[in-house]
């Protein structure tokens, strides 16, 4: 195993581990936009998509790379304000 | 590594940190909202400092940076007027298909990048099959969710030994990418082979199972996009990626549990009916007490404190606004009234909570199990709407389909009316036997035009 691999898969679980501990305090009210917002952070995806453009340079790969931009995209500007969305009708009793 | 890759390198760590504390911040009602913003800020940063290494490359050419941009542009726009025009009703299906077109993403990503290391190799086919396999599955999901693919579950002939030649194809194609240098022919091959699995795992899954689904999907797409930060190298995508897995893990084990279904069980899927409320024919045997809609409200209007139960029937009736009004006469009349709602009630878990917060129904009110159950024995009246087998007492005892789920102690309560269009079944296909308890009388009618009903009597009585 490389050492980079080595640091990838520390990153990795540290991550989830943290995850473990800050989303399992979440309230059942607030599952959906959890999800939902859960939802828009894997939209960093489109990060590695910017990434990969710039190694691409056939016709195929621009087309894939044009799809792959789309979802992505999609992925988190709708995830975040939709999420907003709900969040902004989650009104207290006064 | 220079200066700027050092500068770089800290942002993004610095965005990660913003995900955490958004999602830290999601805690509860009050920060969640600035949780969210939190988190979106990061994810601007990332994307701005992203930009801003493709020009210092410089690499990209022009067609790879039109592409770029008029893809993303393209998706922004797609994804905010969705985000916008959804009714809240109608979230489930959405959250689904931003769900897939992430994992379509984050499978298209290994698919364009040349491996450069065995390492490369391995993530890239786990991030090909597992992204591949949650974009049609969340499809699926979504078209079940809309109405556009048929909700019940659909069992596949011979599904067990197609299961198994997927399997053999994909581990075939992980083979020959990872030992062979098969390079991006093998990967696609892997890729047609999750598709399809992909839509196999969802087709047999029934509307009820839907939470656990979409739960179990959300944690595939952090998964694959983390592996497709292997695949890249990227440090923010394993991050990201490993806080949506847990979170989608933490959830598919709290609706699972909710259900007392092993995972596996609803995976394997064909159980029970799509909707509950779709099923009209099949009434009870037992014999149950009918009342009028004047007679309910005038025992709501007569009551110290009372319980609404809401469930997927007030979500398919759009009755949200309904409901929330009839809680509000009733408060305004000196009655307690609180929602007590359970975490598979609905297609998403917390769907309940989202479309009472949409009509404005404070969050004080809306209560879950653990909170509701001690209180329904001082509970005068037990309103229930669209909610079926997750009242049904029979779950207290061994041997039928809903034994050990935790139920809603509705039967606790001194008296209990039930809004439902006709005695069918729920999901798990047996008699609610709360219907034939001597407390409960049952109101027959579509849930709003029920609510509408018991809204115009408790203004009528309350005057």
């Amino acid at each position: 195993m490389s050492p980079l691999l080595l640091a990838d898969l520390t990153v990795f679980t540290l991550g989830l581990l943290v995850g473990f501990e800050v989303i399992s305090k979440v309230p059942a009210t607030l599952h959906t936009p959890l999800m939902s917002g859960a939802n828009a952070i894997h939209g960093v995806v489109l990060v590695g998509v910017m990434l990969l453009a710039a190694t691409i340079s056939t016709p195929v790969g621009y087309a894939l790379l044009a799809v792959a931009a789309f979802f992505a995209a999609m992925n988190v500007a709708g995830g975040y304000v939709v999420t907003d969305r709900m969040l902004a009708m989650f009104r207290s009793r006064s | 590594m220079s200066a700027f890759d050092t500068i770089v390198h800290l942002i993004y760590l610095a965005c990660a940190t913003a995900f955490v504390i958004g999602l830290h911040l999601m805690n509860a009602p009050s920060t969640a909202r600035r949780g969210n913003q939190v988190s979106a800020a990061g994810m601007g940063v990332a994307i701005l400092v992203t930009l801003a290494v493709l020009i210092e490359d410089g690499r990209i050419n022009a067609y790879a940076a039109w592409a770029l941009g008029l893809g993303t542009a393209a998706g922004a726009a797609a994804g905010l007027v969705a985000a916008r025009v959804v009714r809240m009703t109608a979230m489930p299906q959405l959250v689904s298909l931003f769900n897939a077109v992430g994992g379509g993403a984050a499978a298209l990503i290994a698919l364009g990048e040349r491996p450069a290391s065995t390492q490369a190799e391995v993530t890239g086919v786990l991030d090909v099959l597992i992204g591949a396999l949650t974009f049609s599955g969340s499809l699926i999901a979504s078209g079940k969710l809309a109405g556009r693919v048929p909700g019940r579950p659909i069992v596949v002939p011979y599904g067990r030994f197609v299961w198994a030649g997927l399997a053999a194809v994909a581990a075939a194609m992980a083979v020959l990418v990872v030992g062979f240098d098969g390079g991006t022919a093998a990967l696609v091959g892997a890729a047609v082979a999750a598709l399809v699995a992909g839509v196999l795992l969802t087709l047999p899954i029934g509307g009820a199972d839907m939470p656990v689904v979409i739960s179990l999907l959300n944690a595939c797409t952090g998964t694959a996009v983390a592996m497709a930060g292997f695949v890249l190298e990227s440090t923010p995508l394993i991050i990201a990626g490993a806080l949506v897995g847990a979170a989608g893990a933490i959830l598919t084990k709290l609706m699972a549990d909710a259900m007392n279904r092993p995972i596996s069980a609803i995976i394997a899927g064909g159980y029970g009916t799509g909707d509950a409320i779709a099923v009209e024919a099949g009434a009870g045997s037992a014999a149950v007490r009918e009342i009028t809609a004047d007679d309910a409200a005038i025992q709501l209007a007569y009551a110290g404190r009372v319980v609404i139960v809401p469930g997927y029937g007030l979500a398919a009736a759009q009755a949200q606004h309904e409901v929330v009004a009839l809680a509000q006469a009733l408060t305004a009349h000196g009655v307690e009234v609180s929602y007590a709602i359970h975490p598979v009630a609905g297609r998403m878990p917390g769907h309940m909570n989202v479309l009472l917060a949409e009509a404005n129904a404070p969050y004080e009110q809306l209560q879950d199990l653990e909170e509701s159950n001690p209180a329904f024995p001082r509970t005068d009246v037990a309103l229930v709407i669209g909610a079926n087998d997750v009242t049904n007492p029979a779950a207290r005892r061994a041997g039928n389909p809903v034994s050990g789920m935790p139920i809603l102690d509705v039967d606790l309560a001194r008296s209990v009316i039930v809004i439902k269009r006709s005695l069918g079944h729920g999901y798990a296909g047996i008699d609610n036997e709360l219907y034939a308890d001597p407390r409960t009388a049952m109101l027959f009618a579509d849930a709003k035009k029920g609510l509408n009903a018991l809204l115009t009597g408790v203004s009528a009585y309350a005057k």
